[in-house]
């Protein structure tokens, strides 16, 4: 606990808590609401927060969800409240109606690119992350990781102190100290400094970094990530200067990606989505679709959308790529795969699509690869329509393997002074042989600011916590260039700071605000009158309009070197490194929402694994959760094996972001840490590694065990072909029961609202934004490793992921489920104590307070959606997350079944809204929240009784067709066919389908 | 041998049948019910301490203030609010300014400590409740909340027990009033309720809701 | 006195009690195991095993209300593991008492008088332990009260459509009925015990439960009644129970449970795994107590048959329920019995069509069913194997169902063990209880059976 009451903070309000238990629990947050420290903590930066507190309804939140453990735990007919206390504000705030949450417009920027969200606030405070519908970077939908970011938010495990080796300390008491170093610096020009920062996209923090290298000449400034480093350079090497390319997706006929997993992840991930999408639906009357060509060195959720997937060697994909260059000229084709229906077909399919083809390569690729990439694009006449490019998005983009480099010569010189790291966690990301944890002690004082108490904070003296992307301003511009004003939702909650502010703590105002740096940046910006209003209108909309910059045109030369690839082929496996799909670079390997999201293709969960194809497991003799050591770039690693179709033999993929030994209580021990692999020389991929058996297991947790259909066909999938043919050929693969086959009386005419849902297969990507965001929407609870291997995850949604074809390349179809809401329910009839009933509008009513838990309903339940809470899953310890829960959505306690809702508290509100103003509720006015996170658009939600809603348009399609329809529970929930466009030539899905 | 028992014990086995029987089936099914309807239980008719003894009776019952002047978020939100301390205020700083019983109210205002109150509705929290839908469809403030004009201090009613939601949630029309009296006290209907409520019903398109997630969720 | 005893033309092998005993005789002989015989180490070290497992189930029930259901092998796909198992396999062992007390009773199958009291018994313990399951096995215990139709502050019923409603009702008027017989039949003795005993204290107390018993004739003939009553009202529940119990599957509709098979396969299946328990537990008491010559050669032989009869029923059951899988030509139906055939679960399976199909054949030959030790043996095996049916049934429909990516496995952890041989403890606690306290015969109806009784009966007839 800090010395100084003004600093007093959650940590230490934490500790007060936990003193009190139980029914004491609410009493001793009153008694703290009247310590004086406490309410500076509320008061310090946002007066407003206060109210969060001490108010009526922020108050009942905190009860609701500490009552609610009382009342499921217990509730009988001779239940009685406990006495409950309610704290009114002193003066009401403006703008806030208790009890109706507020929406506010920011972003959160994932390296550097922002994601425009709408920040949902319950009482000021935040609870749930929605896109804003009017940045075109989101148009309402969003990623992953915007997702789970509001966990991120309240992580128990961040960084709550300033502390100096290990002490705790006052952000005051380091700014003197750091008075001190710098004085010595101002001699000699700051030569002594040195700042490590992640790449630098904010015109902000760009601007405040020039004035500190005014201030201090000689100082020099490095950015390093561990990824994303093949785009960067891949433009300098085309175009010899550094470019961001923007693809246009919705005018592509013929799409080629290098392991280009650009659906919904990566930057601009959520736009291309919808765009890529609207070219390959069939609801509104289309009769074409745009080709996909996949060329991937691991399956990726984008490659399992592919029309026409081909796996291929990472050290084979240069050569391919010029084998090809090669062939679009008409010359020889050469290479890999050279001689290949597939390669054959996409050469003819890509020269017929002149300047309506895209040809994309992955984040993971080497600058080569993007190179080459950018001159195919080229040839085709692709650049300047297909593909258009901006300036770079980065405020000086720079070779960061070089900067590393130079980071460590000088500190190896050893006359870094004062190294200051903020953000990022180079000690744990960056290559063994720059061994930059030794480098990194050379420096006399180390300045880290960080999130998390992590590898690099551990190396650090003076350790500054980070102020998490909601807590404080800030901008960033989105993949297109539109910069966001990103402002905060609340007071740092463990008295964090943001880079804004450390470098202040450079100049002569270093206590200078975020908030004043962000605005005075803008102010000096901003052209034209009354800069008043014009800054209100972009923090209100959280982007400024217009400030995307404008395309360049570039013109891509063909000197491109081939970079290092290794020891030559023969001996050994090649390795593909590649980033998660979810924790990225390991950055977010403390979000056990994204811990336990299952990973697209794997299904796992809390663990990465060694991807192998059949062909080299029966090679290495290792099947599922074998353990194996990894010999490459003279290091090795352990790992378990997990089989994967699709993986190219020979090759093995390993996925970043394990093994994380300082990231708390999630992330810590999940997985293993490959970044020993990578060399500094090539990042991107290795040859010649080893593979040794061991002779042991590893338990790995996939949420999915079988991924054949069994001759069922739970994803109806056909060829455009097909669906020309026979626009109804889908609906005849399932049988139909006769109407009215029940032995109930089948009276009920569900008049009024009746709710439905249709998802669109040809949509879904796969890309699990909807299962996070049910998870934040509908507080549910994250169950762990241990309850995973025994299939125990409470997700209420989840994405099916099923193979077909032939098993070594087979076709891979996501299906997302969740309760389909049946109007004749099988788990409805067997509940004794009618804990679950169907409703006047066809909703299946789940009622946890009534639920003792027989569990009857999950055995009869054919789409097995409903999740039990075996154990206390919910968290009803960590203070933090509790003020993540959402106040309209009762956490559940032990031993009740729970399921998909349709959001019903998002309906309530809205038929509550509508019947007050005299109306019913308006097409689309209801946006459970699956469909709203949805990039792809995937997931429709209506009243089936109004004939012109979406939903019903969706219905009527002939593509239509309901799950296990052949057990007449009449689900509300349908699917539209997965229509996919196979070359005719490749003559491959037509098989066994 | 000798006698096992006294002739007595016959008449004694005898009553023993009836005693067991009443014992076994009577007494827990009845104790049962009597705790779960005990006001102990449903804390019905209890009025809580409050740190200012604040008399509804006599600001609403002698002063005729309105209920929605403090209660403000009444009409549009779940909550119907207990009011800020600045609302006490408003009047206060001009009359009472002196009245120790008004301290806390003062020393809030000065402190900006919110004042504690004690809740006297208090629904158990997987019950969502809305006020402003309510008052919408004809519900009249005193439905609930009873005599609160009588009240000098204020106390809980009715029993909140899910059947009495349920009565009212399946026949409406008994409880129903015009809007323009939905805060009037004492309100007595001008024709008869049966008949009044049914025309509500119609008017204000009130439904009979009591399904699960009416409530729920 | 020796005057010869004629025996019955109709008997087999061996009489129904044996020569030379006499009405006195009987009662010292019954009443005596009880009255007088000292606690021998034997009884003593049984019963302390049996209570030590008992234990088992004290530790593994806390531990249940502490954690949650989750510390069993449960997950989902499969939300019922050994709890039903064990329901359904309890429920089925107490068939035999209501079987033997009731059915034969009707049928006037005098054979049945040395061993029903010992079978009712057993029922009602079986039931006992069956009923705690229910319970135990939600995920909320404290509301299993819920499920009874009772009028509340909530305004709610219980679903009258949920099959485990039904077994509430079932399982409680079954309990209620069989405890009625028992004690209804436990009367007269009371008396004898009353009259034989020393201690006035034993006296009174059995005297209290005798209810003032005098065997006057009047008191015979409303004895008689009252008897036939109970049967009649009981005989309907020994195959109602069962079938209600099947119903949880069958009303279901997960492949290899929705199948109209189920209530007569279950009622022959309780009835089979109910003889086969009493056979369990009779060879080694008449050993030890030295009742051969009232437990006859001829009770086993007989109960064997039936043990017999039942297999082969069950056997059928299990030929059409593959049968139905593959002439359904439902893909789900199919893919369920193959699974079972062939499936992770297929050592189970095999296993238990060993135990009660393969085992009882051996019971077609006179000599092994008039061999006790022989018979006990295969006894034990059935009882395996009946409770391996239920794991079968219970675990393979729900592994495996409709959606392959929902797919997953059920193994039991060392708490869903713990519960299971917790009520064995329980169980055998009430037996050797039962054994020592009261007449584990029916000691007046014994008595009928001597030719002493036996002469009024032309005139009954």
């Amino acid at each position: 606990m800090s010395e100084n009451s003004d600093s007093l903070n959650l940590t230490s309000i934490r500790t007060k808590l936990d003193k009190a238990k139980g029914a004491g629990y609410w009493r001793s947050l009153d008694e703290l609401a009247s310590v004086e420290g406490f309410k500076e903590f509320l008061h310090r930066e946002f007066p407003r927060q206060a109210s969060e507190w001490i108010d009526d309804e922020g108050r009942r939140n905190f009860l609701k969800i500490m009552g609610a453990s009382l009342a499921l735990a217990g509730l009988s007919a001779c239940t009685r409240q406990p006495t409950e206390f309610i704290m009114p504000y002193v003066e009401a705030p403006e703008q806030a109606i208790p009890g109706k949450p507020l929406f506010y417009a920011t972003a959160f920027p994932v390296s550097g690119i922002a994601s425009p969200v709408l920040v949902e606030a319950h009482e000021f405070r935040p609870t749930k992350v929605e896109g804003n519908p009017e940045h075109p970077a989101s148009m309402g939908a969003t990623d992953v990781q915007a997702q789970a970011s509001i966990l991120g938010l309240y992580d128990p495990d961040r960084l709550q102190t300033v502390n100096y080796i290990g002490e705790v300390r006052s952000y005051p008491s380091f700014l003197s100290s750091f008075v001190n170093i710098l004085a010595r610096q101002q001699g000699n020009q700051g030569s002594g400094i040195r700042i490590l920062t992640e790449t630098v996209t904010s015109p902000t923090l760009y601007g405040q970094m020039q004035d500190v290298l005014k201030l201090y000449p000689d100082a020099k400034w490095y950015q390093w990530e561990p990824t994303g480093h093949g785009r960067r350079m891949g433009s300098q090497i085309a175009f010899g200067k550094y470019l961001n390319p923007i693809y246009k997706f919705d005018q592509a006929d013929v799409v080629l990606s290098i392991d280009g997993n650009f659906l919904g992840n990566g930057p601009g991930g959520v736009r291309y989505a919808r765009d890529f999408v609207s070219k390959r639906i069939m609801r509104d009357g289309a009769t074409t679709q745009s080709r996909f060509y996949a060329v991937e060195t691991t399956p990726t959720s984008t490659g399992c959308k592919a029309d026409h997937r081909q796996a291929i060697k990472p050290s084979e994909v240069s050569g391919f790529l010029q084998g090809l260059t090669a062939s679009l000229n008409n010359s020889a084709a050469s290479g890999p795969l050279a001689n290949s229906k597939f390669y054959s077909a996409l050469v003819k399919d890509l020269q017929a699509a002149k300047g309506r083809s895209i040809v994309i390569a992955g984040e993971d690729q080497s600058p080569e690869v993007h190179a080459r990439v950018h001159f195919i694009n080229e040839m085709l006449g692709n650049n300047g329509h297909t593909v258009v490019f901006t300036q770079s998005l980065e405020a000086k983009p720079v070779d960061q393997w070089a900067d590393l480099q130079a980071l460590v010569t000088d500190l190896h010189s050893g006359q870094v002074e004062l190294l200051v790291i903020m953000g990022g966690n180079p000690v744990y990301s960056a290559p063994p042989e720059l061994n930059l944890r030794g480098a990194i002690q050379m420096a006399k004082t180390r300045v880290r600011l960080g999130e998390h108490d992590d590898e690099t904070s551990e190396i650090c003296q003076w350790n500054i916590p980070m102020a998490h992307a909601y807590e404080a301003w800030s901008d960033a511009p989105a993949y297109d260039g539109t910069v966001s004003i990103i402002q905060p939702l609340i007071a740092p909650l463990y008295g964090g700071k943001s880079a804004h502010e450390l470098l202040s703590a450079f100049t002569e105002t270093p206590e200078k605000s975020s908030y004043l740096s962000v605005r005075d940046y803008w102010t000096a910006k901003h052209t034209g009158a009354d800069f008043e209003t014009w800054w209100k209108h972009s923090v209100h909309d959280g982007f400024v309009r217009d400030s995307a910059p404008p395309a360049v045109s570039a013109s891509a030369s063909l000197a491109i070197p081939r970079t290092a690839i290794g020891p030559a082929a023969g001996s050994g496996y090649d390795i593909s490194f590649h980033s998660d799909p979810y924790v990225l670079d390991g950055r977010y390997a403390n979000n056990a929402w994204l811990q336990e999201l299952p990973r697209p293709i794997t299904r796992l969960t809390w663990d990465n694994a060694v991807l192998v194809s059949r062909k080299t497991a029966a090679e290495l003799k290792v099947e599922d959760e074998d353990r194996v050591a990894i010999d490459s770039n003279g290091h090795t690693v352990w790992g378990a094996i997990t089989v994967l179709p699709g993986q190219p033999d020979g090759s093995i993929a390993l996925s970043l972001g394990y093994g994380r030994t300082r990231s708390g209580r999630a992330g810590n021990g999940a997985g293993f840490d490959v970044y020993p692999l990578r060399s500094a020389s090539n990042p991107y991929y290795a040859r010649g590694a080893s593979v040794r058996k061991l002779g042991e297991k590893f338990k790995l947790a996939p949420v999915q065990h079988h991924f054949a259909m069994e001759g069922r066909e739970p994803v109806h999938a056909g060829t455009i072909d097909e669906f020309k043919q026979d626009p109804y050929f889908s609906e005849k693969k399932s049988e139909l029961p006769p109407k009215g086959l029940t032995i109930f009386p089948d009276t009920w005419k569900y008049e009024g609202y009746a709710w439905g849902m249709a998802i669109d297969l040809t949509a879904c990507v796969g890309c699990s934004a909807c299962v996070v965001a049910c998870q934040a929407e509908n507080n549910i609870a994250v169950v762990g490793k241990e309850q995973v291997l025994n299939t125990r995850e409470m997700h209420w949604i989840r994405i099916d992921r099923y193979y077909k074809g032939e098993p070594d390349e087979p076709d891979m179809y996501f299906q997302p489920v969740a309760c389909v809401q049946c109007e004749q329910a099988p788990c409805e009839v067997v509940c004794p104590v009618a804990a679950t009933e169907t409703d006047a509008e066809g909703l299946n009513n789940m009622v946890y307070n009534r639920c003792v838990g027989t569990r009857y309903c999950s055995n009869n339940c054919p789409y097995k959606v409903r999740r039990f809470n075996f154990l206390l899953f919910s968290d009803w310890e960590t203070e933090s997350t509790k003020l993540q829960k959402n106040p309209d959505v009762t956490v559940r306690s032990r031993g009740v079944m729970e399921k998909c809702s349709y959001c019903v508290q998002r309906i309530n509100y809205a038929k509550i809204t509508a019947e007050k103003e005299d109306r019913k509720v308006r097409d689309g006015e209801i946006v459970p929240a699956c469909a709203a996170a949805c990039p792809s658009q995937a997931i429709m939600f209506g009243d089936l009784n109004d004939p012109k809603s979406r939903v019903t348009q969706w219905k009527r399609h002939s593509l239509n067709y309901s799950l296990l329809a052949e057990l007449n529970t009449r689900p509300r929930t349908t699917y539209l066919t997965e229509i996919r466009n196979p070359n005719p030539e490749v003559g491959k899905s037509e098989k066994d389908s | 041998m000798s006698q096992i028992f006294s002739s007595g014990t016959n008449s004694l086995a005898r009553m023993s049948i009836v005693i067991g029987v009443v014992a076994l089936a009577g007494v827990g099914g009845a104790l049962f019910e009597l705790i779960a309807d005990s006001t102990y239980a449903t804390r019905q008719g209890d009025a809580r301490e409050q740190p200012i003894p604040f008399s509804h009776a006599h600001h609403v019952g002698s002063m005729g203030i309105d209920c929605r002047y403090c209660h403000t978020s009444v009409e549009n939100s779940d909550w119907s609010v207990i009011p800020p301390t600045k609302t006490c205020m408003n009047c206060h700083s001009q009359i009472w300014i002196n009245s120790p019983t008004l301290e806390p109210v003062r020393e809030s205002f000065r402190t900006n400590q919110s004042i504690r109150w004690t809740k006297v509705y208090d629904l158990p929290d997987y019950v969502y409740f809305n006020h402003s839908i309510h008052v919408k469809k004809g519900v009249g403030c005193e439905t609930c909340h009873g005599r609160i004009d009588q009240q000098p201090l204020t106390y809980q009613q009715p029993s909140l027990q899910m059947r009495w939601c349920l009565d009212c949630h399946r026949n409406p029309e008994q409880h129903l009033r015009p809007r323009d009296q939905i805060t009037t006290m004492g309100y007595v209907p001008s024709e008869p309720q049966a008949e009044l409520g049914a025309r509500l019903v119609k008017e204000y398109h009130v439904q009979k809701l009591d399904t699960c997630w009416t409530c729920h969720r | 006195m020796a005057q010869p005893v004629e025996l019955p033309s109709k008997i087999e092998v061996g009489p129904v009690i044996d020569e030379g005993h006499s009405l006195a005789s009987v009662s010292d002989k019954i009443a005596g195991i009880v009255i007088k015989r000292k606690i021998t180490i034997g009884w003593v070290f049984g019963f302390l095993i049996a209570f030590g497992f008992l234990q088992l189930l004290m530790a593994g029930a806390t531990w249940l209300f502490v954690k949650g259901v989750g510390v069993w092998g449960i997950n989902i796909p499969v939300g019922w593991g050994f709890a039903i198992v064990n329901f359904v396999w309890w429920i089925g062992i107490g068939h035999a008492g209501t079987l033997i007390s009731a059915i034969l009773l009707l049928l006037n199958q005098s054979w049945r008088n040395a061993i029903n009291r010992f079978a009712e018994a057993m029922t009602i313990f079986a039931v006992m332990c069956a009923g705690m399951f229910p319970v135990l096995h939600t995920g909320r215990p404290w509301l299993a009260y819920w499920l009874l139709p009772y009028p509340n502050t909530m305004w709610l019923w219980p679903q009258f459509r949920s099959p485990l409603v039904w077994d509430v009702f079932a399982v409680s008027t079954y309990l209620t009925i069989s405890a009625v017989f028992w004690y209804v039949g436990l009367i007269p003795d009371f008396a004898t015990l009353r009259d034989s005993s020393k201690q006035l204290w034993k006296a009174r107390i059995y005297g209290m439960l005798a209810m003032g018993w005098r065997s006057s004739a009047r008191h015979w003939q409303r004895y008689e009644k009252a008897a036939l009553l109970l049967a009649g009202l009981s005989t309907p529940l020994v195959v109602s129970v069962h079938t209600v119990v099947s119903f949880d599957f069958a009303v279901a509709q997960l492949p290899g449970w929705h199948t109209t098979i189920f209530p007569p396969y279950f009622v022959a299946g309780a009835i089979y795994s109910g003889f086969a328990m009493v056979l369990t537990l009779m060879i080694p008491v008449r050993t030890f107590y030295g009742l051969e010559d009232i437990i006859t050669i001829r009770h086993l032989n007989n109960m064997a048959k039936v043990t017999l009869a039942t297999g082969m029923i069950v056997g059928y059951g299990y030929m059409f329920e593959a049968f139905f899988g593959y002439y359904s030509a439902d893909i789900y139906e199919k893919f369920m019995i193959w699974n079972r055939m062939t499936g992770p679960y297929a050592p189970f399976y095999y296993c238990l069509i060993f135990c009660n199909v393969i085992t009882p054949q051996f019971l077609w030959i006179k000599k092994l069913r008039t061999t006790p030790l022989i018979l006990w043996c295969i006894s034990i095996v059935v009882n395996i194997g009946m409770w391996l049916e239920r794991f079968v049934i219970v675990i393979t429909s729900l592994h495996r169902d409709f959606l392959p990516s929902s797919w997953g496995m059920y193994w039991p952890t060392r708490w869903d063990w713990a519960v299971y041989l917790g009520t064995l403890g329980l169980f055998m606690t009430c037996i050797f209880l039962f054994v020592r306290v009261l007449p584990m015969i029916t000691i007046f109806e014994l008595r009928m059976l001597l030719p002493g009784a036996r002469v009024k009966e032309p005139v009954a007839q």
